[in-house]
């Protein structure tokens, strides 16, 4: 039953992290690029993390359950420091004057 | 009282990575939790005013459900754009500003990390209390500050 749960668990954030992967390569510009980059993160290492916790609860004691607080404290730390990293990233692009990709510059827009 | 909650912060802290309850590792934690606490108890919190805090966290927690919802429609709003064959018609980027009625700093960092965690929308830069946000098409643009803002608003309560 655990078993299940953690094949889905990391299977499902398996998936987001390659989706998002795609995303990363496919969107228009460094702003877009970014959206793809921040957010996957966040939601695929949380599954995949929990996963793993869940697995390691296993043969139920008090290490393993030690062990598994500190994976869910990993978790908590990538859910502070993923978005406040994307946010640097972006003002540091924003600051050098990096323009959003838009609708109508499409037809002009050919460099890439 | 800042002494404390930092000091019982550091306690639970060391338990869970240090794994060990014989009474020499817990004296250690002890020691070095109440040292940390001496030295940075007011770092902290820095926040002087004389508000309760465990309400606050308390109602923060209660936050928590829904920024997760969000942030599993945010992920599923990439995957769907990033997987799409005409992505490019579908997403129409632009650069929005608007000003917060959030007055403390946890308050506004906390709602610059929920808008880069709800779908379409990532914060750029926070200039006192202007926000710039980077949206991927106008109808996300539209709904900010919106709803979130209000919760945030109700979380850390604020006259």
């Amino acid at each position: 039953m655990i078993d299940m749960l953690t094949i889905i668990l990391i299977l499902t954030g398996y998936f987001f992290f390659f989706a998002t992967t795609i995303g990363v390569l496919r969107f228009p510009d460094f702003y877009a690029r970014m959206h793809a980059a921040g957010k996957g993160d966040i939601l695929a290492s949380l599954l995949m993390l929990t996963g793993l916790a869940l697995y390691n609860l296993h043969h139920f004691s008090v290490n393993q359950l030690l062990v598994s607080l500190k994976i869910m404290l990993i978790v908590m730390f990538i859910f502070l420091a993923s978005p406040t990293a994307t946010h640097a990233i972006l003002d540091a692009g924003y600051e050098s004057g990096v323009h959003p990709w838009t609708k109508e510059k499409k037809t002009e827009d050919k460099r890439e | 009282m800042h002494f404390i909650y930092t000091f019982l912060l550091m306690f639970g802290f060391w338990i869970i990575l240090s794994g060990k309850f014989d009474l020499f590792h817990l004296t250690l934690g002890v020691i070095s939790s109440g040292l940390v606490a001496l030295l940075s108890h007011d770092l902290l919190f820095k926040d002087r005013t004389q508000k309760n805090r465990l309400v606050e966290v308390s109602r923060f927690v209660q936050y928590i459900p829904w920024i997760m919802g969000e942030i599993v429609k945010a992920t599923l709003h990439v995957v769907y754009l990033a997987l799409h064959p005409r992505m490019k018609d579908l997403i129409d980027p632009k650069i929005i500003r608007f000003r917060t009625k959030l007055k403390s700093k946890v308050g506004r960092v906390a709602f610059a990390n929920s808008i880069t965690l709800t779908p379409g929308t990532i914060t750029i830069r926070i200039v006192d209390d202007e926000y710039h946000v980077h949206a991927l098409s106008r109808k996300v643009a539209d709904g900010l500050p919106g709803e979130m803002e209000e919760r945030l608003h109700r979380v850390f309560r604020e006259d």
